[in-house]
Formats: C-alpha cells, structure tokens, sequence
C-alpha cells in the first residue's frame, strides 16, 4: 500500500487510472450486453447461404439499402439490424417495399422460406443483431396467457387495440392488426421494432414475457368470441354504428309496418 | 239502491271479480275516458314508444344484473372460466361483471341485452326529439314537455355513462379518466371536486358503488318520474297529427287507445323486445374480458365512449393543444374546458329555449296541433340541420383513428377536415337545407297549380311538343295547398312607441327566417291555373291545347 500511495503522484498515474476505468467500464459492458446478443452466435449461417443471400440481394434490395447494405437516401442502413428484421421485412411481405408511404404494407411474401433465410444470412453477416428466434424462444407451452394480456395491455394495447385489432398513429401510419400473423413474426417484430414500433428488448420484456404475449394472442384468436358476431372488435363506434343502422332500421321499417294500413 | 252499478249483477266469475274491483278502484271510468283517447297513425309517431320500451327493456335486465353484480373496488384475483384473465389481479366490480359475462346462466345476454336497450334507448330518444323539432310539434301548448324531453335525453346520458363506467374495465376505466380531467379543468373548484367525488385522488375506491348507487337508483327513479310527466302532458295536449283532409287544429283523427293501440303498442313492445333480443344473442356488446381489468397505466388504441357521449370526446380531439395558461402559479386548462363543455353548452341551451326563440321571432302565440312539413318551415328545418351537422362533426371526430385505418387516410389530415367542419359544416348544412326545403316547396307550388307531371309526350297539330299534366286529386292538393307560411313582422313599436333594440334584433331575425318564403297558392291561383285545363274532367289532348298559353 505504500508503495502505490508514493507513486500517487506519479505522471502516469493518471493515464493508468484512465485506463483501468476504461477497462472496467467496457468489461461490464461487454458482459451485460453479452446477456442480449448471446443468442445471435446460436444460428450459424453457411458462407454459401451468405453468398446466395447476397446476390438476392443485390438484385431485390440493393436499389435503396444500398450495394453493400450501407442504406442510401431512400433506404435505411441495414449493417447490424440482424437475420430477425430480413426475417420480419421479407417474410411478411413488407420488403421489398410495394410503394413509397408512410409505411411498408403488408402483402403475399415475395420470396420463399429459404431465399428468405439466405438474405437473412447476408443481412447478418454485415454486423451484429438480433437473430431469429429458434423453435425453443418460440416454445409457448408452458406459457402463460393471463400475464401475457397483462403485458400486452401495457406494452401494445395503446397502438394495437386491446383485442390486437390494430390502431392508427399520425400521418398515414398504423398499428396493424395481430391476428393471423405467425408467432415467430410477433417475435421478430418486439425484438427488431420494424416501421414505428419500439424494440422491446429481451431488458424490456423478458423472453417468458413474449412467450407469454404470444401465447396471449394465440388464445384470444383462437377462443371465439363469446358474445357473438364481434363487430371488428373495435369497440364502441362499430356498436354505436350498428345500432343506428341495423337496429334502428330494423324498428323504423316495423313502424312503417304498423302504420301503413291507415293514413 | 236505485243506482244501475248496485242493480248491476255480473253472471260470470269473473264478471264477479271485475265488478268487485272496478266498485272499487272506479276502474271503469278510466278505463272509458283513457281508452277513447285518439291517437293519429305515422310511423314517425313512434320513436317515443321506442324509448319507452327500451327503458322497460332496461329496468327488467338491469334487475337481473344487480342480483349477480357486486360494485366493490376491493382487489381480487380472477377465478372465473376466461382463461385469458386466468389469475389476473382485479377488482370485485369487473371480476363479478366477467362472472356475469361467463358463469352466470344467461348473464352474458342479459348484460348484451341491457348495453343494446341503453344504445337504442338514446338513439330512439334523439330521433324522436329530431322528429318533434323538424315537425314544430314542441309548440304551443307543448313548449313545457319539450324541456321535459330534454331533460330526459340529458339523463339518458348521465344514466348511459354511469352503467358504462361500472364494469370497472380498462375502457370505462379510461373514460372515467377523462370525466376526472374535465372536472379538474374547471376553475378554482374543479380539483375539489374531483376529490369529493372520487374520495381522493383518482381513481380511489368509492367511485364504482357511487355510480352504481346513481345509476340504479337516482337516476332511473327521476326518469321514471319525467317519463310519467312527459306522458301525463301528452294526454293532456292530445297527440299532434299532421295536416289533412279532416284533420284540423282542433280535432285528432287517428284510432282509439282501446282497442287498436292497445294492441299495436303491446304487439310494438315485444317488436322492440324480440329486436334487441336477437341483437343481444347475435351481436357482442362491450366485450369488457377484451379490455381488462383498469389500471391507470395502460391505454387501448380505438378507446371511444358509447355513441351519445361520442361528441364529446370527439370536440376534445379536436380541440387544439391551445390555450392552457399558468396565472399566479394556477393552471388554467382552456384547452380541456372549451371543448368539453362548450358545444355541450351551446347545443343544449339552444335546445332549452327553441321554443321560445321561435315563438319570439314569429311572433306566434297561437295554439298548434296541426304539424308543419319539414320543407314549409325552411328556416327551422336549415337551423335544425346545421344542428344536427354540428353534432355529427364532433361525433366523427371521435372516431378520428378509426375512419383513418379503415380509409387509409392520415389521422391528421381527418384532425384537419374535421376541424374545418367544425365551422364550415353547419354554415353549409344550413345553407344546403334552406335551399332543398325552399325549392319542394316551389316544386309543389308548382304541382299544386299545374298538375303532375305525366311524363306523356304529346305532339299538337301545329307540331309543338308538350308534356301532358294530370292535376291532382283533392286529397293530395289539400296537402300541397293547405300550410302556414309566417310572413316577416318587422319590428313593432311598444306602448310608448318605441321600437327597442330587442324589437329591432327580432326583426332583423324575423327577416331572415322568412323573407325569401314560398306563399302556399291561393284559391284563387289555383283557380286561375285550372280553369283552362277544365279540372281534368276532359280529354287529355284537349287540355293541352287549353294549356298552351302558359307553355
């Protein structure tokens, strides 16, 4: 101890403090953010996916992400958003884009599951991101739907109704609607945040967690609605809707009914 | 014993049994007087009936429902078959309300069958109130039971937003917020309210029983009271009837109570009853296990009250984020008062005190029965739809998100149209509904005078081309002829031969009201235009050429 408390005062004493924080602090870092990219190590890719995955994407993508995937004015970089969000974009028809707008529609996927997985490989081969989830994140057996609509009314509900309907943002943009899409697509999409949808990372929600909001949408579009004809499930405008046109007709075409024999 | 009730000995049982009563109570008399109560027949005569069944319809579900209902905040975890609630924290009110909706034989229909009443009931409540505005039947004599109808529509709403709130879900849970916020909105006192009525800061644990009290108690009791008013007054006043061969101001041609009404009004009731029934079975309702349980934290998107507070919400979107100032350390929240209580303001005192502007203006302290037709009350009908497009305005508004995901248009860009409707959409409506009405009623000035078009096309000798014109029958030009068309009264001088500035206001208005009105033909018009034509009783071809003058 006394040996550093004479060499305080050393003039490199504070070039090797600096450096001991740095190293410190970039140590920590690397292991807590090990935590999120530890998964995208597990889906190895084959050079030769990587080399097929490329040329599709030259000739499909290539016009607005750029040659290289460096993005240009027209399309965002893709270097590190990872084999999930070409999963997400191309697997459900998004990329490549129908129309410029305010955001990419969906419409009948353009490329098959494998072609799909070849830009994939491509895309992750530009940087680290998130990959896409395996058969073991997507297992929701033992799931758990009652917290997953709690999370999901917490987290989503506010853009996508609470019954996964969909809802609209600002200028032009829109929440879509959840039901029918595949559960490794919900996935990607809290993983990647495509379009104006936030990334809830595995901090955010934990992995459990979106099993169990998957699991959640999975019961309530498979449980039929309860109380008959569900009106879009968009609340009380398809029901105020419905009771001025269908009920209220029904009556009035009943009271002209009734009153027709006379006057 | 020499009256004909004690020489009267009924032969039957229940001869026996109807005699005893009616010696009684003196049914009978009510029954002769009440049952020879004439009532005119158009189908536009029954949305009050409507009303009245839905609320019947109401008061026998919500019955069912307060049995299994509990309105407590307690805290609680869901036990019940909705497996995707399974173990959710909740409160008693919502957990008991999803009971209703899954463990209780019959309860889900009953909650549906008592949403859908309440909906119709408002809806029928407003047609109504359209159908007595457009038609003038509120007035004189009928000014005291249009206010009564107008405060029956604003207890509708407070009785429809009460049972909305009760399920305590995180759609009413929401709407629930926003009351909260408007009363905070308002100055000085607002908090204090807001804290009175909430038991503390929003949103406690007394607000759910509190409503619940309201909404099975007070407010159906003095519904039930101003329904027994409203309906007391039209039997007073006998129904309005519109013009007709017969029917005058001081007659009522239509069909008795008993028999005829008595059973098409039951027959009418269980119309009504069987609609809403299938609707209940049919069609969800406020399908509150999709929403679940309130928690001040989460929001749904396509969060929207039931339709009759929709305009509300809808100014409050509308509503620019303006107007918030901070004056000595207060806040003073413009930007959520105007909208929420402004229109609301404007719309409802116009509605108080239409009788007696109108009256004002036209000078008119007449008694009425007869009906005015929508098109020969222009100015009225052009006030009434500027009215009515005003409401709906707001009333899309509050649907802003939802016409912008299924148009594909930008939630913006519907903000922006809307709120130039806002403005410009009365001033059009009205502009729109003046022109139409003026112009049927100078088409059937035009009939009235010459006839219906036949659509016959005939060729005279000299090689002229006319349409061949077919007058009408008596009965159909007594109604085309025989209206009130108010002139203008300009402003008169008061005893000391003044004209005041309130005068002068009246009329001015008076002038706009019926400056540019269409005069029903006279006798003598009428008389002019058919003479040549020989009232129809000769040949067609020989009219035409009687005619031609005129061509």
């Amino acid at each position: 101890m006394k040996a550093l408390s004479q060499r305080r005062r050393h003039p490199l004493a504070a070039i090797a403090l600096l450096l001991m924080g740095l190293l410190l602090t970039g140590g920590l870092y690397a292991v807590a953010s090990g935590a999120n990219e530890a998964k995208a190590q597990s889906s190895p890719y084959t050079a030769e996916d990587v080399e097929e995955g490329k040329k599709l994407f030259v000739a499909n993508c290539a016009t607005c992400h750029g040659m290289s995937g460096q993005g240009t004015e027209t399309g965002p970089s893709l270097v590190g958003v990872g084999a999930a969000a070409v999963h997400f974009q191309v697997g459900t028809g998004r990329m490549p884009l129908q129309m410029q707008g305010p955001q990419a529609k969906e419409k009948p996927p353009q490329f098959n599951e494998e072609e799909t997985r070849q830009m994939a490989a491509y895309v992750a081969s530009l940087g680290p991101g998130p990959a896409i989830p395996g058969e073991k994140a997507l297992d929701t057996s033992d799931a758990d739907p009652g917290n997953g609509g709690q999370l999901f009314r917490v987290n989503c509900a506010m853009c996508h109704n609470a019954a996964g309907a969909g809802g609209a943002l600002t200028r032009g943009k829109f929440a879509p609607q959840l039901a029918g899409v595949e559960d490794v697509h919900v996935y990607e999409a809290m993983i990647t945040g495509p379009q104006n949808m936030p990334v809830f990372n595995d901090a955010t929600i934990s992995p459990q967690g979106k099993q169990d909001i998957i699991a959640f949408l999975n019961t309530i579009e498979s449980t039929p609605s309860p109380g008959g004809a569900d009106l879009g499930s968009l609340g009380p405008v398809s029901e105020g809707l419905f009771v001025w046109t269908a009920g209220l007709g029904v009556i009035i075409a009943f009271t002209i009914w009734l009153t027709s024999r006379s006057s | 014993m020499s009256t004909s009730t004690a020489q009267y000995e009924p032969k039957t049982r229940v001869g026996r049994i109807t005699n005893f009563v009616d010696q009684r109570v003196g049914g009978s008399g009510m029954v002769k007087e009440f049952g020879r109560k004439v009532f005119p027949d158009h189908w536009s005569f029954m949305f009050g009936e409507v009303a009245l069944y839905s609320f019947v319809i109401l008061l026998l579900t919500g019955t069912f429902l307060t049995f299994f209902f509990d309105p407590s905040m307690a805290e609680t975890h869901y036990d019940g078959s909705y497996v995707p609630l399974k173990g959710v924290e909740m409160s008693v009110a919502y957990a008991s309300a999803l009971d209703i909706s899954f463990d209780i034989r019959g309860g889900l229909f009953m909650r549906q069958m008592h949403h859908w009443a309440a909906l119709l009931f408002v809806a029928a409540v407003s047609v109504h109130m359209l159908r007595v505005f457009f038609t003038g039947a509120f007035r004189k004599p009928r000014e005291l039971n249009w206010v009564v109808g107008s405060v029956l529509l604003i207890l509708g709403l407070a009785e429809g937003f009460t049972g909305y709130s009760l399920p305590d879900d995180l759609l009413s849970g929401n709407g629930l917020r926003i009351i909260d916020g408007v009363i905070k909105a308002i100055p000085v006192v607002g908090s204090y309210i807001s804290f009175f009525l909430f038991g503390g800061e929003f949103p406690g644990t007394v607000i759910i029983p509190r409503l619940y009290v309201l909404h099975i108690l007070l407010i159906p009791a003095i519904i039930l009271l101003m329904i027994a008013i409203h309906l007391f007054m039209v039997v007073v006043h006998k129904h309005t009837q519109f013009p007709g061969p017969g029917r005058t101001n001081n007659n009522v041609v239509g069909f008795p109570v008993g028999p005829v009404y008595a059973a098409k009004a039951g027959g009418f009731f269980f119309i009504v009853f069987g609609v809403l029934a299938l609707m209940a079975g049919f069609f969800t309702i406020n399908p509150i296990w999709n929403y679940g349980p309130y928690d001040p934290s989460p929001i749904s998107a396509g969060t929207q009250p039931d339709w009759y507070i929709g305009w509300v919400d809808g100014a409050l979107r509308l509503m620019p984020g303006v107007g918030e100032f901070v004056i000595f350390g207060f806040t003073l929240s413009l930007n959520v008062l105007i909208p929420a209580l402004g229109p609301a303001l404007l719309l409802f005192t116009l509605m108080f005190t239409w009788p007696w502007l109108e009256a004002w203006v036209t000078k008119d302290k007449r008694e009425h029965h007869l009906l005015d037709r929508p098109r020969n009350a222009p100015t009225r009908t052009a006030i009434g739809v500027a009215g009515v497009v005003f409401y709906c305005v707001m009333w899309a508004a509050a649907s802003s998100d939802l016409i912008a995901t299924h148009f594909s248009l930008s939630l913006n860009d519907v903000t922006y149209w809307l709120r130039a409707l806002f403005f410009l959409g009365p001033i059009i409506g009205f502009l729109v509904a003046k022109r139409i009405a003026l112009a049927l009623q100078r088409k059937d000035r035009e009939i009235a005078l010459h006839g219906r078009e036949t659509g016959r096309i005939v060729r005279l000798p000299h090689g002229e081309f006319i349409e061949v014109h077919e007058p009408l029958d008596e009965y159909h030009q007594y109604k085309l002829v025989n209206y009130e068309s108010p002139e203008v009264v300009p402003p008169q001088p008061n005893a000391e031969g003044k004209i005041t500035t309130a005068e002068k206001a009246r009329g001015v208005l008076s002038r706009i009201f019926f400056e540019d009105r269409v005069a029903p033909p006279t006798p003598a018009e009428v008389e002019a235009a058919h003479s040549h034509g020989g009232h129809g009783e000769v040949e067609a071809e020989h009219e035409d050429q009687e005619s031609l003058p005129r061509q």
